[in-house]
């Protein structure tokens, strides 16, 4: 019966469809008067096309024919294609299912009741983002690409500034439309260069173009700044910590698990338009995502605020991918199949992982705002006690995100460390075992991360009294980061089935791999793998309920947590956050410098008195923003010419129009 | 046809003309009106007949020479403004402006590089001028309402060259033209009222102390 079905229903439509209907879906809520209707209709239509859309994405990732369809849109930049063949199909999924999720957990987080002026505009502009990102996901023409492109940068713009009356939350807005109109600029360079090259602005099809062409070199290295603008590769990455903690939680979920992924997908995608890419493409690409990862969770490491540190940590995975990425390239300019297949399986299941496992972490870290008021680490503590339920989940996200086994996490790492050691006996390209040992030190530093980010959020005692009691959050909060949790927890007991998920996706990349069997091969690796995991997941569930009998038996006396064994500790005894990653952070001094701010202390009986710290980024401080204000400085006799008078600012078009119709004779 | 059409054309440049040469604002929205109407009639005189051209005839003079003109004669009357006062150029030299561009616009017309069955006709040098006149009042007059009459002069000049160049005109330009129109009255409606609702005057050179310092 279902095969019958299929005939009627053509996923590419649905799909198509429902990426519509989220689009359209916060538009009632602008007009209603009425509070919560708007974005209940909202969050059910967005929750039903969701579950639509990422089982019409799951058909068509497997389908060997994909469907184009044609827009007649009257504008002079050639037809209007929209196609989704697997690699689209695959990168559909994540958009679908955190989109999805984060409506849903915003009817708790957001209620429209509390926040009646902002919470239409923020269900309109949410729609409006995932919508924007399918459908760029499907053009298949230039123009409409970087049309949808712009929606999606806007929209996510403006979901970033829905707390517009802060001032960190403005400023980080700005950095932000900077940084991304620095990446459509590039793109923009990209899309017409391509144009050129190829006669139209309907993208080239796989393998079409030679990259030893002069303007092949170009065209890569626009889309990896515009896309990695995006993306968040370093040192691209300035606007991503700001405005990713400053968004409310869901968006920060959507645009780490999802948008970040965008930016990956217009890589990956320029990428396949060349046959014969060199060998210094996949080079950089790899030394970029490995320079990434490092940094990136050198940063996390010493974050204060939670968002911060989980944003740093999106740069890191970010990394990893673009490693796998460039991994992969070296494979394809070596012609190397066993090399492509492993990279582009890391990077590509790593992807659908940190789309599993960052936007549950973000969701968590919204729950925790949400019943805390405050971003601060060490301002909380002792919060498992009190939301039991979310610290198992933002525990599971912690352990996945550190590649720790039996989560998924760690089979994405897994394969790009096979796929490091694999050409450690071959003649050439020996040297990628060293991205190895760099693996593990970002490995190591997130485990770091994410031990001073659980621990001192959940375990401890509350740091701040100050704080209002937090409390359990309601169903609609814990029921999408429970559904990623077990996502998480699937991939990493049955990663074989996931390694099904992502062929398609390398196949329609790299042709050539359909006749190797690798994938069984690696497939049959995963799958002791899984054996192994099963058994580690059954190893932990029989500890614990072997502790919960024991203690069961005997009298349990409960004290501070970490309270060192003083009958009388106070909260200000234990471990912060700062101080527990104080070492680490000192170890890279140079990139990412922790500003102490301490108190001079006089006399035998001083008063009390504070020190505080404060993680500044070098690159943004030291470069970034010197070089701005100096264009500033060197810009400013232009600030003449901006007098107010809109008389003289039509003269100033009148005469430009004047002189070009002088020039023309 | 293509005579009435040059003689309707000649019309829409002498009304010009008066708007750029009048104090009274009200008699300048109903001149822009009137050249509003004339040019919903102009694809009728030189395309052939259809239903879309009919279509797009009423949409036209609907919006250029009733809609809009209506809601600004409305924003005349409760601003309870009646004449341009003082001009950044007095009317005797916007006029005097105004027939140089206009003649400027014939000379340089004649020189563009145009098919040969466009290049008798009046289209592209009275789009020029009207084009111009529409540059004139917008840099020469003080008040916000003859700010939005010269845009519409302006946007009457865009259109006489549309005329030209869309044989059929195909609908994105139509929609283009008239969301441009739309947006444009729009703003100036919202400049308009808090202009007048901050300095309780109409004054844009007011405007100055917005100005990001």
């Amino acid at each position: 019966m279902f095969y019958a079905r299929q005939g009627m229903f053509d996923p590419a439509l649905v799909a198509l469809a429902a990426t519509l209907a989220i689009g359209f879906s916060g538009i009632p809520g602008l007009f209603l008067r009425k509070p919560g209707l708007g974005q209940k209709s909202s969050v059910v239509i967005t929750i039903f096309a969701s579950l639509a859309g990422l089982a019409a994405s799951l058909q068509l990732l497997f389908n060997k024919t994909t469907t184009t369809y044609l827009i007649h849109w009257n504008l002079p930049f050639g037809s209007c294609e929209l196609a989704i063949d697997s690699i689209s199909a695959f990168f559909l999924m994540p958009v679908f299912l955190v989109v999805g999720a984060g409506s849903l957990f915003s009817l708790g987080y957001w209620p429209a009741v509390k926040n009646q002026e902002t919470e239409p505009v923020l269900t309109f502009f949410y729609g409006l983002l995932a919508s924007s990102m399918g459908l760029l996901l499907m053009a298949r023409n230039g123009v409409f690409f970087i049309i949808a492109w712009e929606i999606m940068a806007l929209s996510a713009y403006f979901l970033l500034v829905t707390e517009h009356e802060q001032k960190d939350v403005r400023r980080a807005g700005i950095v932000y439309l900077i940084a991304t109109h620095t990446g459509t600029a590039a793109l923009l360079v990209c899309f017409s260069l391509l144009a050129a090259q190829t006669g139209s602005f309907i993208l080239p099809a796989a393998g079409v173009l030679s990259a030893m062409s002069p303007f092949a070199g170009v065209i890569a290295l626009m889309a990896f700044i515009g896309f990695g603008a995006k993306a968040g590769i370093m040192p691209l990455h300035i606007w991503l910590p700001s405005a990713h903690a400053n968004a409310p939680s869901h968006v920060s979920a959507v645009m780490s698990g999802v948008m970040l992924k965008m930016g990956v997908y217009g890589i990956f995608r320029t990428l396949t338009f060349f046959n014969d890419p060199p060998l210094l493409w996949g080079g950089i690409l790899a030394i970029a995502g490995i320079a990434s990862a490092i940094l990136g969770i050198a940063f996390a490491v010493a974050q204060r605020d939670m968002k911060r540190l989980l944003a740093c940590s999106s740069i890191e995975n970010i990394g990893i991918i673009t490693t796998g990425l460039g991994v992969a390239m070296l494979g394809v300019s070596s012609h190397n199949t066993t090399l492509v297949y492993l990279g582009m399986a890391g990077a590509l299941l790593h992807i659908l992982n940190h789309s599993f496992f960052k936007p549950l972490l973000f969701l968590g870290s919204g729950i925790v705002i949400h019943a805390t008021g405050t971003r601060e680490m060490d301002q909380m503590g002792g919060l498992g006690k009190v939301m039991p339920r979310a610290a198992l989940l933002f525990l599971v996200g912690s352990v996945a995100i550190c590649g720790i086994p039996p989560l998924n996490g760690f089979v994405s790492e897994f394969l790009l460390y096979i796929g490091f050691f694999s050409q450690l006996k071959a003649s050439s390209l020996t040297y990628l075992v060293l991205l190895a040992p760099m693996l593990a030190l970002v490995g190591g530093l997130a485990t770091i991360a994410f031990i001073k980010l659980y621990s001192s959020i959940f375990l401890g005692t509350p740091r701040n009294s100050n704080a209002t009691a937090p409390h359990e959050a309601v169903f609609t909060m814990l029921a999408p980061p429970a559904l990623l949790a077990v996502l998480c927890l699937m991939v990493g007991i049955a990663p074989q089935f996931a390694l099904r998920l992502v062929f398609p996706a390398i196949e329609a990349f790299y042709p050539q791999l359909a006749t190797a069997d690798l994938s069984a091969e690696y497939g049959a690796i995963l799958g002791e793998m899984s054996l192994a995991g099963l058994l580690l997941l059954a190893t932990v569930i029989l500890v614990t309920l072997l502790w919960r009998w024991r203690m069961s038996l005997s009298n349990i006396s409960s004290a501070t947590t970490w309270g060192c064994g003083y009958q009388r500790g106070t909260n200000r005894m234990q471990y912060t956050g700062t101080s527990f990653s104080e070492l680490a952070v000192s170890v890279f001094n140079g990139i990412m410098h922790q500003r102490v701010e301490r108190p001079t202390i006089r006399g035998l009986f001083p008063s009390s008195t504070y020190c505080s710290d404060i993680p500044t980024e070098t690159l943004l401080e030291r470069v970034i923003v010197p070089v701005f204000s100096l264009v500033g400085k060197l810009f400013g006799f232009l600030h003449r010419l901006q007098h107010g008078l809109m008389h003289i600012y039509m003269l100033y078009i009148f005469a430009t129009l004047f002189i070009l119709m002088l020039w023309a004779h | 046809m293509i005579t009435l059409a040059d003689q309707l054309l000649v019309l829409v440049l002498l009304i010009n003309f008066i708007s750029l040469g009048t104090s009274r604002l009200i008699f300048s929205i109903r001149a822009v009106a009137a050249q509003g109407v004339i040019l919903g009639i102009l694809p009728g005189l030189i395309h052939p007949f259809s239903w879309h051209l009919v279509g797009i005839t009423i949409v036209i003079i609907a919006v250029k020479g009733f809609v809009i003109p209506l809601m600004l004669g409305r924003a005349v009357r409760s601003a309870e403004i009646k004449r341009e006062v003082e001009p950044f150029l007095g009317f005797v030299s916007t006029l005097l402006l105004g027939a140089v561009f206009t003649a400027l616009s014939f000379g340089f017309a004649g020189r563009l590089p145009m098919l040969p069955e466009h290049q008798n006709y009046m289209f592209v040098p009275a789009s020029i001028a009207t084009l111009m006149s529409g540059f004139l009042i917008l840099t020469t007059r003080r008040k916000a309402i003859s700010q939005v009459i010269g845009y519409l002069v302006l946007e009457n000049g865009i259109f006489i060259f549309g005329l030209l160049l869309a044989q059929a005109m195909p609908i994105m330009v139509e929609a283009g033209a008239l969301l441009d129109l739309l947006v444009g009255t729009f703003v100036m409606g919202i400049v308009i009222n808090q202009i007048s609702r901050e300095f309780s005057s109409l004054d844009t050179s007011l405007l100055t102390s917005l100005k990001e310092e």
